[in-house]
This record gives C-alpha cells, sequence and structure tokens, in this order.
C-alpha cells in the first residue's frame, strides 16, 4: 500500500524526522489504515460535489478597519529563541 | 464552614446566585477546593485563587467553568495535551471563552485531553493518562476524557469539550455525563487550537441536560474571528422536556447492530422501549453510507490536521530541539519529539492524503463520501424527527488495551463520526450501566435543531433516571 | 545555425494597500520597529483563524476587471503547504483552481489569472555577508506576513527581455492608476517572477523552463531575463538540456545560481482552507469595483494621440502617469479651447513633471498652472519667467500673476518700458543702489556676480547687477544671445 521511499517521503514533507527504528512500525501502520479507508474506493462517486463544509456556504467578509496588535513583549514572550526584536531561527542553509 | 455548593446543580447554583441565596466568590472558593482533589489527572491547571471580578449578573451566574486544555486562555497555560505546547501561555482567550465568562461562568480549571483531541481513550496525552472515576483502572474516553472526568468525579460544575469525530459525546459516554456537540459554524472557534477545521466544535459536558442546555445557550453567535461560524436561528434558552407523544424516532440499522458490545445494546433498546412508552414511534431507518464515514473521517481529519499542525514549529513559541544543523533539522528534531506517535501517525496520513497524485484518489474522495453521508441523513430528517444510536460501541476499556492498534482504537468513534462529518447537532446522555459501567445514548437532529434535541434528551433523561453520584470523588 | 526564441511568462505580486492585512485586522505599514504589527493570526498562534478583508477581494476584483478578466462568482482560498521560516503557519493562504480573476488581456499579452493571497514574514540574515549561505542563524520579522498580495500570471506570450521590461512597466502604471497599490520595485511592494524557456524558432511545443527570481528593478528584470536566455541559448546550442529549477539572480555579478535542485520540488499539498468558506462575489460587489476603475493608462494615451495628435512619446508620458494626465486635462479644461494643448502637455510632462518628479497632482493647481500658461502664451512672460514663477509657486505658493506684478517679471521691449522697470528695481532695492551710486558696482560685473545671479535670479543682487548691465556698451549683444527677463 505505502513503502518505505513513500514513508520516508511524507516523513520529509511533514517535517518529521523518523528513527530508523520507527519506520518499519510506521510503514506498517499506515498501511493497514489505509487499507481499511480504501473501502471507499469501491464507491461510485459519480457526480457527486464535494462537501468542504457542511452548514454554511459562503462566508462573511471582514471590514477593512485596523485593530490593534499585540504588544511586542507578548508577541516574544512565548518565543524559543529570540534576539530581543525578533524570533531567531536557524540559518535556512545550515546543515542539510 | 457554610454548606457544601459543590453538591448543586450548576443550574442550581446558577439560580441561587442570582437570587442572591448563595455568594459567587464563596462558590467559586469550593470548587476550587474540590478541583484540588484531583486525583485523576483530570485537571491541567486550576486556579490559585477566587477571581476579584465574578459577572455574577450574567445568565450564567458565576458558576465556575472547567475549559479544555486547547481552548487559549489568556495568561494560563494552554497546551492542547501536547509536549510541544508545555507551559504555553497565549497572549488572548479564545471566543468561546471569554463570552462565557462575560455570561458568568469563569474560569476554574483546564482540562487533560488526548494531543491535539487526537484519541479515544486520553491515554494520548503527553501529561499522562486521564483516569475514569467509575472504574481507576479505565480510560475516560476522548479526547475530551478530562472534562468528562472532571464533571463526573465533581471536580468542576461543568466544562467545555471539543468534538471533531466524537471527542466529547464518547467521553461523556463513558463518564456517565451529558455531552453536547453543537452543529459545526453554531459556535466560534477562534481560539480552540485547530484539530480539524471543518469538523471541530466546541460544546458543553455536564451532569444534566438542563445544564448543558444553560450553558450552550451562551455560547452560540456569529463571531467576527471565525468566517465558518454563523447566527444560530433558533438560539437555545431554557428547554422545557419535550412531550414525546408522536416524536418518531429513527434507528439507523447501520449503527445500531454490528459492532455493539450486547450491555450496550441491551440498554440502548431499553431506552427505546421507555420512549415508545412515553408516545414515541421507534423505527428503523437508514443511513446507508454512514460504514464508509469512519474512512472518510481518517483522510479527511488528518489531511487538515497535518496542515494545521505545520505551525508547531519551534519558532514562535512552544518546544524547539535544536541539533545545530541548520533550519530543516531544527524542524524535524523539534516536530518529532514535540509530537506524540499518535499525532506523527495522523501527520504522516494526512500529508499522503494530500500529496501529488494521492489528493483525488484519497481527500478528493472523502470530501464526496460527506456529500453522501449528508444527504443521507437530509434523507433520514424526512421522516424522522430525531436518530437514535448508542454514543459508543463499547464502555469504558482498560487502559492499554487499545494503544498498540490504533486502528481498534479509530473504531470507537464508528457512532458518532458520521454527525461530524454532516456537521449537525448529537447530544449523548448517560442511559444506564452495563457491568457498573455508564452506557450513552446518542440523539442527532438536522442542522439547528439543538432546541428539538435537548427538548427530547430532557424527557428520556427523566425517564432513565440516571444516577451518576458513584462516581463522585 | 537553428534560431532560437525566447517564450516568457510573468508572475507578479503586488501588495495591496489596504487598511489591514489580508486576514486579520493588523496595519500592514513598513519599516515599523519589528513585530510590532501582528496579531494571534497573522503570527500563526494556536487557535487563530483568518477573515478576509472585503477591501482586498474589491481591490483584486479593481485589478482583474482592469486586465481585462472574468470575476469569478464563487472562488476558494486554499491552502499551500510549506514549511519555511518565513511562513508563520506552515503554509500560505492562496487561491489555487478557483481564483477570483482569470483570462484577461494587457496589450497583447494574454492573463491567465489573478489571484489573492497573503505575504510571507520578513527574514532578517544575521551573517556578516548578509547572504543566506553561511549565516549562523536568522531572525524573522512577521510585520509583513499576512499583507494581501495579488498575483498576476500571465501567458507565455513574451518573447523578448526588452519586451517583458515595457510590458511589465505599463502592468505598473495600470496598477498605479487603480490606486490599489504602491507598486514599488525597490520596496518590494512589486515583484516579478518568471519563467523562461528558449525553442528553435517554428516550435510550437514549450520547451522545459527554468524560474527566475529576485529581480527588485526594472532594469533588474531586464538582465536578468536576458542572462537567462542567453545561458539557455547557449546550453542549447552546444547540445545540452534545459533542467527544470529555480534561478536567483544576483544584478551585482549578472549570475544566476540555483535556489534548489529538483529533487527537493516541492509538494505543496493544495487543499481548500477549511477555515474559510468561498467568496461569493455579488453583482453589486462587481458593480462598486467596476464604478471604481478610471480610465486605464494604455487607454488614454491612445486617446492623448488621436485627440491631439501627441507622438507616442509624450502621449504615453501624460497617459501612463495618471497625476500628469489628470492635471494636463484640468489644466485644458480651465483654459478651453482657446489654449494650446501642446504647451501644457510639455510644460505638464517636462517643466512640472521634472520638478516634482512623481508627485505632481499634488504639488501644483490646474489652475495655477493655467494661470501660468496663461501668462507665458500670451507672450506677457519669458519661458525663462514662467520657469521662475514655476519654482516660486512650487516652493512658496501663491498667484502667477501676482508673483509677475511685484517681481517685476512682465517681458519688457526695451526704450521706456526698460526704464522704467529700472526705476521699479532702484526703487525696491535702494540699498543695493545706493551701493551702487557709490562705485562698488564694478564688482557686480564679475563671474562672481554672474553666477549668483544665476543660482538665485531674483535677488537684489541680480536687479542692481541689471543697472550695471545698462552700462555695458556689450547689453545689445548679450541681448540678442539671450532672452531675459527683468527681475
Ligand atoms: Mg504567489
Ligand atoms: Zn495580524
Amino acid at each position: 500500500m505505502i513503502d518505505r521511499s513513500e514513508v520516508l517521503h511524507i516523513a520529509r514533507l511533514a517535517r518529521l524526522s523518523l528513527e530508523e527504528t520507527e519506520i518499519e512500525a510506521i510503514t506498517a501502520e499506515l498501511s493497514s489504515i489505509l487499507d481499511h479507508v480504501d473501502q471507499i474506493s469501491s464507491l461510485d462517486l459519480e457526480g457527486v460535489e464535494p462537501t468542504a463544509h457542511s452548514v454554511a456556504q459562503s462566508g462573511a467578509l471582514r471590514p477593512d478597519v485596523p485593530v490593534e496588535s499585540l504588544g511586542k513583549d507578548a508577541v516574544l514572550s512565548q518565543a524559543p529563541a529570540t534576539d530581543g526584536s525578533g524570533f531567531e531561527v536557524p540559518s535556512p542553509g545550515g546543515g542539510s | 464552614m457554610s454548606s457544601d455548593l459543590t453538591t448543586l446543580s450548576a443550574s442550581a447554583a446558577s439560580a441561587k446566585v442570582k437570587s442572591g441565596e448563595v455568594d459567587a466568590h464563596e462558590l467559586f472558593e469550593q470548587w476550587r477546593e474540590r478541583s484540588r482533589l484531583d486525583d485523576l489527572n483530570a485537571l491541567s491547571w486550576s486556579a490559585d485563587s477566587v477571581p476579584a471580578e465574578i459577572h455574577t449578573g450574567g445568565p450564567l451566574g458565576g458558576v465556575p467553568l472547567g475549559v479544555k486544555d486547547l481552548f487559549c486562555t489568556e495568561g494560563v497555560p494552554s497546551q492542547s495535551g501536547s509536549k510541544i505546547l508545555e507551559g504555553y501561555l497565549p497572549p488572548y482567550s479564545a471566543t468561546v471563552v471569554d463570552a462565557l465568562a462575560a455570561a458568568g461562568a469563569p474560569l476554574l480549571a483546564k482540562t487533560h485531553q488526548d494531543e491535539f483531541a487526537m484519541g479515544s481513550s486520553n491515554e494520548n496525552c503527553a501529561f499522562g493518562a486521564v483516569i475514569n472515576p467509575w472504574d481507576r483502572g479505565r480510560v475516560p474516553g476522548g479526547s475530551s476524557g478530562g472534562s468528562a472526568a472532571a464533571v463526573a468525579a465533581g471536580l468542576v460544575p461543568w466544562a467545555l469539550g471539543t468534538d471533531t469525530g466524537g471527542s466529547i459525546r464518547q467521553p461523556a459516554a463513558l463518564c456517565g455525563v451529558v455531552g453536547l456537540k453543537p452543529t459545526y459554524g453554531s459556535v466560534s472557534r477562534y481560539g480552540m487550537i485547530a484539530f480539524a477545521s471543518s469538523l471541530d466544535q466546541a460544546g458543553p459536558i455536564t451532569n444534566s441536560v438542563a445544564d448543558a442546555a444553560l450553558l450552550y445557550s451562551q455560547m452560540t453567535g456569529r463571531d467576527v474571528h471565525d468566517s465558518t461560524s454563523v447566527d444560530h436561528p433558533d438560539p437555545v434558552s431554557e428547554v422545557p422536556a419535550a412531550d414525546l407523544t408522536g416524536v418518531r424516532i429513527g434507528v439507523p440499522t447501520e449503527l445500531s447492530g454490528e459492532g455493539i458490545e450486547s450491555g450496550v445494546l441491551d440498554a440502548f433498546n431499553a431506552s427505546l422501549e421507555l420512549a415508545k412508552s412515553l408516545g414515541a414511534t421507534v423505527e428503523p431507518c437508514h443511513l446507508p453510507h454512514a460504514p464508509h464515514a469512519l474512512s472518510a473521517y481518517y483522510l479527511i481529519a488528518p489531511a487538515e490536521c497535518s496542515s494545521n499542525l505545520a505551525r508547531f514549529d519551534g519558532v514562535r513559541y512552544g518546544l524547539r530541539v535544536d541539533p545545530g544543523e541548520g533550519l530543516d533539522a531544527m524542524y524535524g528534531a523539534t516536530r518529532s519529539q514535540g509530537f506524540g506517535p499518535e499525532v506523527r501517525r495522523r501527520i504522516m496520513l494526512g500529508t499522503y492524503a494530500l500529496s501529488s497524485g494521492y489528493y483525488d484518489a484519497y481527500y478528493g474522495r472523502a470530501q464526496r463520501v460527506r456529500t453522501l453521508i449528508s444527504q443521507d441523513f437530509d434523507t433520514a430528517f424526512e421522516s424522522f424527527d430525531v436518530i437514535a444510536t448508542p454514543t459508543s460501541p463499547c464502555v469504558a476499556f482498560e487502559l492499554g488495551s487499545k494503544t498498540d492498534d490504533p486502528l481498534s482504537m479509530y473504531l470507537s468513534d464508528f457512532c458518532t463520526v458520521p454527525m461530524s462529518l454532516a456537521g449537525i447537532p448529537a447530544i449523548s446522555i448517560p442511559n444506564g450501566l452495563s457491568e457498573g459501567l455508564p452506557v450513552g445514548l446518542q440523539l442527532v437532529g438536522p442542522a439547528f435543531s439543538e432546541n428539538r434535541i435537548l427538548g427530547i434528551a430532557a424527557s428520556l433523561e427523566a425517564a432513565i433516571g440516571f444516577d451518576g453520584s458513584a462516581a463522585r470523588l | 545555425m537553428t534560431e532560437f526564441e525566447a517564450v516568457i511568462g510573468l508572475e507578479i505580486h503586488v501588495q495591496l494597500a489596504t487598511q489591514t492585512k489580508m486576514f486579520c485586522g493588523c496595519k500592514p505599514v513598513f519599516g515599523e520597529d519589528p513585530n510590532t504589527r501582528t496579531c494571534p493570526t497573522c503570527l500563526g498562534l494556536p487557535g487563530a483563524l483568518p477573515v478576509i478583508n472585503e477591501a482586498a477581494v474589491d481591490f483584486g476584483m479593481r485589478l482583474g476587471l482592469a486586465l481585462g478578466c472574468s470575476l469569478a462568482e464563487r472562488s476558494i482560498f486554499h491552502r499551500k503547504n510549506y514549511f519555511y521560516a518565513d511562513s508563520p503557519k506552515g503554509y500560505q493562504i492562496s487561491q489555487y483552481d478557483e481564483p477570483l480573476c482569470s483570462e484577461g488581456e494587457l496589450a497583447g499579452v494574454r492573463i491567465n489569472r489573478v489571484h489573492l493571497e497573503d505575504d510571507a514574514a520578513k527574514l532578517v540574515h544575521t551573517s556578516e555577508t548578509g547572504r543566506i549561505h553561511g549565516a549562523e542563524s536568522s531572525v524573522v520579522d512577521f510585520n509583513r506576513a499576512g499583507t494581501p498580495l495579488a498575483e498576476i500570471v500571465t501567458e507565455p506570450d513574451l518573447r523578448s527581455a526588452a519586451q517583458a521590461r515595457e510590458w511589465l512597466q505599463l502592468l505598473r502604471t495600470t496598477v498605479k492608476a487603480l490606486n490599489i497599490s504602491d507598486v514599488n520595485m525597490e520596496e518590494g511592494s512589486l515583484r516579478c517572477d518568471a519563467n523562461i524557456s528558449v525553442r528553435p524558432v517554428g516550435q510550437k511545443e514549450l520547451a522545459t523552463k527554468t524560474e527566475l527570481k529576485n529581480m527588485n528593478s526594472f532594469r533588474f528584470v531586464e538582465k536578468g531575463i536576458e542572462a537567462e536566455i542567453e545561458r539557455q541559448r547557449i546550453l542549447l546550442e552546444s547540445g545540452g538540456t534545459v533542467v527544470q529549477e529555480t534561478l536567483h539572480f544576483d544584478p551585482r555579478t549578472g549570475s544566476l545560481t540555483a535556489l534548489r535542485s529538483k529533487e527537493e520540488a516541492h509538494d505543496y499539498r493544495y487543499f481548500p482552507d477549511p477555515d474559510l468558506l468561498p467568496v461569493s462575489v455579488d453583482s453589486e460587489m462587481v458593480e462598486r469595483a467596476r464604478a471604481a476603475l478610471p480610465e486605464l493608462p494604455a487607454a488614454r494615451a491612445v486617446r492623448y494621440a488621436e485627440t491631439y495628435g501627441f507622438e507616442q512619446e509624450l502621449s504615453e508620458r501624460l497617459g501612463f502617469e495618471a497625476d500628469l494626465g489628470d492635471l494636463f486635462e484640468a489644466v485644458l479644461e480651465i483654459r478651453g479651447k482657446a489654449s494650446d494643448p501642446r504647451l501644457a502637455a510639455t510644460w505638464v510632462s517636462g517643466e512640472v513633471f521634472s520638478r516634482v518628479e512623481q508627485d505632481a497632482g499634488s504639488a501644483i493647481e490646474a489652475s495655477t498652472l493655467a494661470e501660468l500658461l496663461e501668462l507665458l502664451e500670451g507672450e506677457r512672460i519669458t519661458t525663462a519667467a514662467a520657469r521662475q514663477v514655476l519654482d516660486r509657486v512650487l516652493a512658496e505658493g501663491g498667484s502667477p500673476a501676482d508673483i509677475v506684478a511685484s517681481e517685476g517679471l512682465e517681458k519688457v521691449g526695451g526704450g521706456d518700458a526698460l526704464a522704467a522697470a529700472v526705476e521699479i528695481a532702484i526703487a525696491a532695492h535702494p540699498e543695493a543702489a545706493a551701493k551702487v551710486t557709490a562705485g562698488e558696482h564694478k564688482a557686480l560685473g564679475s563671474r562672481r556676480w554672474w553666477r549668483g545671479a544665476q543660482r538665485n535670479p531674483c535677488s537684489p543682487w541680480r536687479r542692481v547687477g541689471f543697472i550695471t548691465w545698462l552700462n555695458n556698451p556689450q547689453r545689445q549683444r548679450f541681448h540678442s544671445q539671450r532672452r531675459w527677463s527683468l527681475c
């Protein structure tokens, strides 16, 4: 159903680093779940529209009126690393 | 020492505060003391002191509230049961939490849950599993297990939960309390840490239908911060027990036979007989696509969660694990160590379902199945006022008994998922015991029929006469 | 030898100048302290939700209408999932297969679509070089995150770098005329990426394309595309094949570097944003957007050329700069049929424009300019005097006629008029006249005086110098050399 290389590709897309020991287990788990959910492939869905939301059909728009932003202290207070003005992140180019 | 106010129902306490008979601060203080008794790991936080100001003038009369961990509460830990948000203090509160505080339900405690609301047992909580007050070897259900256990054990007078595929109704059933999953859109999702945005809905978990109606009455309304929210066309106020004479109850054969434990089924059938004796008609009905609901759900919900949880990246808040090898390595390490196994599994599943080449087969098809499920309900409601099913196919199971098999755990949501996909309201009320453990009865109505299903639930509740006092700590 | 032709399509991002961001109420103001224009929504905090800004939808519709697009009655916002430090939510909210506007055309280039999306945050690299590679760490400022963007995607209808640049300039003036964006490339409110491929002339199918990013001026757009066409041509001529990749153009060195290799090709996992419902556009909204459309630059330029017989350059100058066009037309309106449109056009596009650059409309009233041109056209002042008056008006305000009168700028022809003018000058500047009488006037004939007078022709020295000059036997020659005015 899903193989090791697909699992690695998906993990990469989702930014999850998998331990070598986990890969086999998660491949098996995903396969068994996909096996089950694949039963919907037997349904005839010809002409059936997808439903993204069940109730409201179109959303109200927001008037273009500014509101107060958060204070900088509140913005930075939960950050793992800051330089006092912004959020510090490791270099995007670093490592590989 | 004044009398024990915590034995009063939330509605009764609210009435007494409003009439001046009970002091709201005294009420809060007594509940604060009660919340300290938690030995179920139900609460993740409780108030240090009584708030200086309690809006006793509001409709809720100052009765304090337990709130599921995933609601953002300004300055109070809001962790969604995850290590990646351990100790996270939001700078704002969820709309519904603010609305309830303004209506007179001040924040008393936060309750534990499955991580990011993914689970049916509460064993996926990063801060330890919650224990069922009916049997300490068993799960309380999930993902709002902390709220259900806390209400059942009398640690909080009432609580907020959230339901994505059954996360209010199933733990309510397993803990012997009332849980209402409202019509999608009737309650703002702003400030609820999202699991699956098109399904998540907040609702009350309470000791009685009257309490649920009272709490829900103050939760609804369009919120400018949530464009999927709408004004309730038939807002709930006081809900009198409905006269069941002539009420047409449909029982979907697909959700009330195979796969349901016999004790649960016996209790279910007994309550249907009760309903008949009260004048209702009970007939089988069909939801032909309901058996596919679980499959559609386990594609749609993981797909949305894989995207909703992308924001947990170790940059602005929460955990960061940095191996010092650049941005991507930081992302990978943070997310692998910050998320538990079930969350990672669903992120993987959802990423796969959306990925290039698979979208149409998985996510796209699932959204079409959803259409069919909604149409099934529409058809059924042409002939029936309300649909009844068991809430959970089983009673509370033993801790650890399903953790090794994700798929068997997913099957716990069998009876609750179709309503989530259709966005329609459903309530679970205590329906007696099976082998000493609570069983739930689910009543389902069309969109915005909360008044109707609450009324019918209140009548059946009175007829069933469930006694939950054994769970009280 | 095979002849090659380039096939170019552009993707243009325009920051919309709304009062608030695309999905939250923060003000998208730039140059503020980092992270002071943010809220739970644009920071991607847990639990926060987006709500669509109605003005952004309105601006998007105006843009679509201006580009001849059809507007979708129902359009959908998708999530484009990718991880990067500039992405607060781990996805961008953008439109995918049901955009707001589709299938338009501007100056012969087909528009595939115009859609709305939110902008990313700003990443500041802290390494010494300021470049991504080798940076120790970076700092993220979320002020820009969530700013509304309209993305315009063209069909691959452009055939050269110069044509791409010219077309992009027309697009810029068109967007500017709509008054929905600052459209400033240097400041990033107008950003352009190019998809470029090269194929043998006569080949119908499109060849493998590359995507060129980071061209932050019109000049670099042309240079970058030119460089990439050249690279592909050389590659193909030497028997190589073009690899689909994203390239970064370094304007300093003119070099092209691959941003990411193809193995890392993104899988954006687009799906409808479950936090948002479809946008419904009703006829009332469309009519409102249509009513807000000005005459568009290309149409205006054509009208000027046809109505007044102006050459292309003059027509486009006035047509493409809405402020100038407006000023020109207002002046004509005031002056009426008798006046010379070309005089007004050259003054607006020349004298006025060069003095106030992009800001012409706000700097001078049409009535003021009309008054000045009337004086000039009636030959009551010289062109040089008119320039002086324009300088005065721009610096201090006031009426041209009053300035001409009070400063004695009226054109004089010699004889009695000249003598009278000198009398006025002496009366107006008695101190300077006294110095001249006392013999200091010799110094006034020096080069230094002349330079000073040029810098400030209306100074007392200039006037008194004039008296000196009256005594100069060479004055008749000087007079014939330049048209002068009396200060
Ligand atoms: Mg874009
Ligand atoms: Zn914001």
